[in-house]
């Protein structure tokens, strides 16, 4: 019975309650004045306040009554006892559905254009969850697997935007000819800020990345005669098919087709070149993690001073690492440009670089798959809720800190090997270290 | 003479601030052999270890190691990863340094990275599956399989590093460095935390590396049982200076080592000594 396997384990009523109450401690602290009184101005100017001790108390409550609760489920569900509680049938049933997920997570979004033709809404949404996708893979490269922290992946983003806005409004050249160009530059720009970066571990890597993710942005609000400054870039060209483009015009796709042109066709073109674009670079971090390269970086992740002493140059290792997660991230960003015909400095803060290090850490750091569902349930879950506008950011931070008790290493959290001679075992996350530079 | 050693070690001095921790050490190793530093804690055997696999730059002194091929290397020159790349000395750490979350194989590719990197077209070649890369890919899996098999770990190849038992660890350390293919392997206390029956195990797969593959060792060890029975050369270290140097015989004779090792009393250094036999 699992009740009596968990109740010789617990610990006791009293570790609980007082685990309750310290937490309903906090939160009188914290929201008697951020609840408890509330100021406002006055009709004639004056600051006016009144007391809402109900509403105080009422969160004071739920604080207490949810961390009981957290430590109840905690126990019955932590991960310590998930292995004795679910029977092995379960088990082996979630293994092999496990393993179904990845494939039949590409069939469905390879029919997604043609499932939801007519809801350009979901369309547009699908493809702005597989541009994160796309981001939280290439940033996966250098936090999962060199595990290097890295605050300022927007730049790279920034860079390849601008790399093909810039190129394309001034030349004229194409979106298949700009995106390896936008690569190639993003890659550059990853090896810039690599250098500086070598002799710098943890906490400070991560705060130089941060620097240079905010360096990239105002060099690119203030660089007016070249980036147009707040102002943006507009009237970025779209993509084209071979050199067709997807216009109503007499030589568009519908036209040379007999079709009726529809806008939903440039939609649905765009979400194809997204999913190739970010299969493309999965595949290509699959292939990396299997060759000497990508076995180097997570060695590197694992002890540096091991890896000099079998002769490994960490210099050019971290380096590659830096430019080819940039140049994923250059290429995603120049998609982004061509989708939105506009780009401007406001679409690449620090929130979007904190939101794809998030994708990644909840995702596990590593995993593919893992990143992919956690690019799904953050974009996608967060365009869910956005009826209830109010609570959004409250459901979101909940779904963190459940995650954080119950997935500390992220959603798939242990590590498949990249080499094996009878049998692929995945490695517990426990053994995997984050890397710490 | 010169073909005789692989390691010359010239006058090393190293200093931390004010602290000489290495002081005027000259040693020698000779190529093939098992050369051992011994000396009590703090002697700075560590240090010169330090200093000869490129982790420290010296502040003096001069070293140098001589290939098969007669080709001469002066490590003091080379840094970091240079060492283990260009000069072919591998090392173990006295705190095993293994890749805890990956396998025992792929600990050992890891060791072959080099060599691979090169194969697989620094990547390019890698990455289109060429048909060079991939036999070059199994000739390193076979030399992985080789080392498994050598240090008893053929079966746990797919189990993470961090998973195995100490002693296994501390094997499968050994097995990385060489798999580095070495001309000089540099050992940490290899010994240390092993029970007894582990320690004869290591004692042999040191003998067969320097008989069989012709690789020439280099050890820092407590364990007088495995110095004394595998080395051919002891050189002892104490207070950052050589204070003896001969075969395991003479070294465990010399009284200046008894004192050292044991300070005033004779007869516990002797006791020491004696258990080594």
């Amino acid at each position: 019975m699992p009740e009596q396997t968990h109740a010789s384990r617990a610990p006791g009523v009293t570790f609980i309650f007082k685990k309750a109450l310290i937490s309903a401690l906090v939160a009188l602290v914290l929201f008697s004045l951020m609840i408890g009184i509330r100021t406002e101005a006055g009709p004639s100017g004056q600051l006016i306040y009144w007391t809402r001790f109900g509403d105080l108390a009422s969160m004071v409550a739920i604080v207490f009554g949810g961390s009981i609760i957290v430590e109840l489920l905690r126990q019955w569900l932590g991960p310590a006892d998930t292995i004795r509680i679910v029977p092995q049938r379960l088990q082996q049933g979630l293994a092999i559905a496990g393993r179904l997920v990845a494939p039949l997570l590409l069939i469905f979004t390879f029919l997604v254009p043609v499932i939801f033709y007519d809801q350009r809404y979901i369309l547009d949404l699908g493809i702005l969850v597989l541009t994160y996708v796309m981001l939280g893979w290439g940033l996966n490269v250098v936090v999962g697997l060199a595990g290097l922290l890295d605050l300022g992946y927007v730049a790279f983003y920034a860079v390849g935007a601008y790399s093909y806005a810039l190129l394309a409004t001034n030349f004229g050249l194409s979106f298949w000819v700009c995106l390896p160009l936008a690569g190639i530059l993003a890659a550059f720009w990853g090896m810039l800020l690599g250098f500086p970066v070598l002799r710098l571990r943890g906490d400070y890597l991560a705060i130089v990345t941060l620097a240079f993710g905010e360096i990239i942005r105002l060099v690119i609000i203030n660089w007016q005669s070249l980036t147009g400054g707040p102002n943006g870039v507009s009237g970025i060209p779209r993509p084209t098919l071979f050199g067709i483009p997807l216009t109503p015009a007499d030589d568009g796709l519908a036209a040379r087709l007999g079709i009726e042109f529809s806008p939903t066709h440039r939609i649905v073109f765009l979400f194809y070149i997204i999913l190739a674009m970010a299969l493309l670079t999965n595949w290509v971090t699959i292939r990396l993690r299997r060759l000497p390269i990508g076995r180097a970086w997570e060695a590197l992740r694992e002890d540096e001073v091991a890896c000099r002493a079998l002769g490994i140059n960490t210099t050019t290792t971290k380096l590659t690492a830096f430019a080819t997660g940039a140049m994923f991230g250059g290429f995603a960003g120049a998609f982004f440009a061509t989708r939105q015909g506009f780009i401007s400095p406001e679409s690449f803060t620090f929130q979007e670089s904190a939101l794809v290090l998030a994708i990644v850490v909840l995702g596990g750091m590593g995993s593919q798959l893992g990143v992919a569902l956690a690019a799904l349930t953050m974009i996608g879950g967060f365009e869910l809720f956005r009826g209830f506008d109010q609570y959004r950011m409250l459901v979101f931070g909940v779904a963190m800190v459940l995650l954080m008790i119950w997935r500390p290493r992220g959603l798939i959290g242990h590590r498949a090997p990249t080499v094996f001679l009878k049998r692929a075992q995945a490695i517990s996350s426990d053994l995997v270290k984050e890397g710490h530079g | 003479m010169s073909t005789e050693n692989i390691l010359f070690v010239d006058h090393l001095t190293m200093r931390f601030g004010g602290i000489v921790a290495v002081h005027d050490l000259s040693l020698t190793a000779e190529r093939r052999k098992i050369t051992a530093l011994i000396g009590p804690n703090g002697a700075g055997k560590t240090t010169v270890f330090n200093c000869i696999t490129g982790f420290y730059r010296p502040s003096g002194g001069t070293m140098r190691l001589t290939h098969d091929d007669g080709r001469e290397v002066r490590l003091e020159r080379l840094n970091d990863f240079r060492i283990a790349k260009q000069a072919k000395v591998a090392r173990t750490f006295q705190n095993i340094r293994l890749f805890p979350g990956m396998t025992a194989l792929e600990n050992l590719m890891v060791a072959q990275h080099n060599a691979l990197m090169l194969a697989s077209g620094l990547t390019f070649l890698g990455l289109i599956g060429a048909p060079s890369w991939r036999s070059a890919e199994k000739r390193a899996i076979d030399q992985a399989k080789f080392w498994l098999d050598r240090i008893g770990l053929f079966d746990r190849a797919d189990d993470a590093a961090g998973n195995l038992p100490y002693g296994d660890q501390r094997r499968l350390e050994i097995a990385r460095a060489m798999c580095t293919e070495p001309a000089l392997l540099c050992l940490d206390e290899p010994a240390a935390g092993l029970n007894a029956r582990e320690s004869a195990e290591l004692s042999a797969l040191l003998l067969a590396i320097r008989s069989q593959h012709g690789t020439s060792i280099l050890l820092i060890e407590h364990d007088m049982s495995v110095v004394m029975e595998i080395s051919d050369h002891v050189v002892v270290m104490d207070y950052g200076v050589k204070i003896a140097e001969g075969t395991p015989q003479e070294v465990r004779d010399d009284p200046k080592v008894i004192a050292a090792y044991l300070g005033a009393d004779e007869q516990e250094a002797i006791a020491v000594m004696e258990s080594g036999t």
